[in-house]
């Protein structure tokens, strides 16, 4: 059924649709209307869920630990400083393979303070074994939480995921969802049955410590199931497709890229800024095409390399950067394409909420096909 | 009480504790109190790894380590998971000094005014063994650690021991208590009722460490008997925030339980530190008069 509604709404009433049994919450700017909006419904009695407010976002992602561990299907949502401040437990649940699904409702991290939209937290949590997924509106953040708890628990994958959507941007903005009904879900995403959980029937330690002799075995196989989680995504984002029309099987998506000299690579809100740039330009004859990544772990290197084969140039698009090196899609794009002659151009933007139009898009376009980036773009000059 | 569940060890031999681990000793005892029908939940510390090298462990009950200061939230999610499952276990935090008073404090604050329903066992050996005994807020007035040395400028730790048990009665703990390995029938009663009473407990166990310490590992109940006997450690219950029972004593004086320890011993050679030892005597009486530890004893009949 459509109805308007406000992004972190969508998000809450799909983390509603899913059942968890256990929300730990705390609040962080631009996230707090999701777990206001549980509350509300728990309130009601709409979502029959323990719902704990905790003294801090470690303790939100550790109750979610212990939750997932005891076997309970688990949820808790945060942003920028509150993922920093999780970061110990981020390693951690994905090191005890627990299927806990987070909202990020991206934001920049401080210093300076920013309240902001860019995607440095999530990014800069890229290498803790946790999958995910980047929304470019609403609808697809709504989605994603479906699928990424199917994926999440699927008993092949066994690891935690994130659902980023761009804070403020989507988070407090406004669209038509077609929201997806009880039944539908129910239908969908089977109920939390871990094959390993704490129970005195059948006692099992979670958490030990690995000598040399044994701990790398264990990151492997994280490794391991985390490219494994590309066919399984495939398979349950074909079955959401089939089920209720929206696919969401390809990591990749392109946009007007079979035919394009330039390629556009992005991820989350800024896309829909990039499709409408790419209309003006290809009216005006440029052929530009996007390729906005909709997984980013597992990362989609061969995806990237297959569909980008025929483009004379790629442009990336970061809204984050790995100081002293560059934005952290360019730098994963480019090991993608090792081996091609393709030139690819990193540009980092959007930082801290700095506002992004079709203008910029055209002129990031313009400077890829002269062969400059590698740069910040949108630089107010007379700050530096 | 432990015969009639008869768990035999829950928390079982071939762990690699030290020789006379105080520690591992209760938590042989806190586990026959606590039963098969329990989750525990270790904080990182010394605990945590002599009882769990992969693929082997100590631990006949569901066990988990998540972190070093997360282990009142981790106890937090599973208690509400079990209570939406319907399940019955019982939840049981193991934790040492460092993850209780200081690093665990965030999460632990949080989970006693929540009220969750868990008893929360610290082990109290007085400083952080498990990384090479450096001082906690736990460690004890003038003990040499490795991060509070004796030295020619300092006598060792300055600093008092925080009163984690006010801080945790003042959260509204319905029990509270400490207890001591020297007295394994006690603690085992403090624990039950830890576990048997409805919302967050705590019990906090006296547990000398050789290692960190420094004495003989055939020494560890004598020693932690002295520090009742001296008045160094106070054996008590609180029951919604009131004292209910402490153990008496006729007391000794302090420096019969710090001669047995080398992280004192800068304190007696190569000269007697007067003041010093003094100022913990003086710890040792205002615990006495705060809880009323001294056995008046009959005057002697001529």
């Amino acid at each position: 059924m459509m109805e308007i509604t406000e992004g972190s709404h969508a998000v809450a009433e799909a983390v509603r649709l899913s059942r968890p049994q256990v929300v730990s919450a705390y609040p962080i700017t631009p996230q707090t209307h999701i777990v206001e909006a549980l509350a509300d419904f728990v309130a009601n009695g709409t979502l029959d869920a323990e719902y704990l407010t905790v003294d801090s976002e470690l303790s939100a992602l550790s109750a979610c630990v212990g939750a997932s561990a005891a076997g309970s299907r688990t949820y808790s949502a945060t942003t920028s400083q509150g993922l920093m401040l999780m970061a110990e437990v981020c390693y951690n649940a994905s090191g005890m393979r627990l299927p806990i699904v987070m909202s990020i409702a991206n934001r920049a991290l401080g210093a300076p303070l920013s309240i902001w939209n860019d995607q440095q937290d999530s990014i800069a949590m890229r290498d803790c074994g946790w999958l995910q997924f980047y929304a470019e509106d609403n609808q697809e953040a709504t989605d994603l939480h479906f699928l990424a708890y199917k994926v999440a628990e699927d008993a092949t994958i066994q690891l935690p995921a994130f659902v980023c959507f761009d804070g403020f941007i989507l988070s407090h903005t406004y669209e038509p969802i077609d929201m997806l009904t009880q039944e539908q879900v129910d239908r969908y995403l089977p109920a939390f049955n871990p094959a390993e959980k704490l129970d005195a029937k059948d006692p099992m330690s979670f958490g030990m410590y690995a000598t040399p002799d044994y701990y790398m075995e264990f990151r492997y196989e994280m490794d391991e199931a985390q490219k494994r989680a590309k066919g399984v995504i495939a398979k349950y984002g074909k079955e959401f497709g089939t089920l209720f029309g929206r696919d969401y099987s390809a990591l990749v998506e392109g946009y007007l890229l079979e035919d394009a000299e330039t390629a556009i690579i992005a991820m989350g809100s800024i896309c829909g800024t990039v499709k409408d740039a790419i209309d003006e330009m290809r009216a005006s004859g440029k052929k530009v095409g996007l390729l906005r990544i909709r997984v980013f772990r597992p990362f989609p290197s061969q995806e990237i390399a297959k569909v980008l084969s025929h483009v004379k140039r790629v442009a990336v698009l970061d809204k984050n950067i790995s100081l002293g090196a560059k934005g952290a899609t360019a730098i994963e794009v480019r090991d993608a394409m090792y081996g091609s002659t393709i030139p690819v151009k990193g540009y980092v933007l959007g930082l801290g909420g700095r506002d992004i139009r079709k203008k910029d898009i055209k002129e990031i376009v313009s400077l890829c096909e002269n062969g400059v980036g590698d740069q910040f773009y949108g630089l107010r000059k007379e700050l530096i | 009480m432990a015969e009639k569940k008869n768990t035999c060890d829950l928390f079982d031999c071939g762990h690699r504790a030290c020789g006379g681990c105080g520690e591992a000793l209760a938590a042989r005892l806190v586990m026959q109190a606590a039963g098969t029908e329990t989750i525990v939940v270790n904080a990182t510390g010394c605990m945590e790894v002599f009882s769990t090298p992969y693929p082997e462990t100590a631990w006949k009950v569901p066990w988990i380590h998540s972190l070093f200061e997360n282990a009142a939230a981790v106890a937090s999610g599973i208690e509400a998971s079990l209570k939406k499952q319907g399940r019955k276990e019982k939840v049981v935090i193991m934790a040492g000094d460092g993850a209780t008073f200081d690093i665990g404090m965030i999460c632990i604050s949080g989970a006693f005014e929540r009220g969750h329903d868990f008893a929360y066992i610290c082990y109290d050996n007085e400083a952080y063994m498990n990384t090479g005994i450096q001082r906690s807020g736990a460690t004890p007035y003038d003990a040499s650690t490795t991060t509070s040395p004796a030295g020619k400028c300092s006598f060792g730790n300055k600093l008092p021991k925080k009163d984690m048990p006010a801080i945790l009665a003042a959260h509204g703990a319905p029990y509270v208590a400490t207890a001591s390995v020297a007295y394994p029938a006690d603690l085992m009663q403090k624990v039950e009722k830890a576990i048997n009473t409805p919302g967050p407990c705590y019990v906090q166990v006296h547990v000398p460490c050789c290692t960190g310490w420094g004495f003989e590992g055939e020494q560890t109940v004598a020693i932690a008997k002295l520090a009742i006997e001296t008045g160094l450690w106070v054996n008590f219950e609180m029951v919604d925030g009131k004292v209910t029972k402490v153990k008496k004593v006729v007391r000794k004086p302090v420096t019969e339980y710090l001669k047995t320890q080398k992280r004192f011993r800068h304190l007696l050679k190569p000269k007697l530190q007067e003041t010093e030892i003094a100022a913990i005597q003086a710890i040792a009486d205002r615990n006495a008069e705060k809880y009323g530890l001294d056995i008046k004893l009959p005057p002697k009949k001529g």
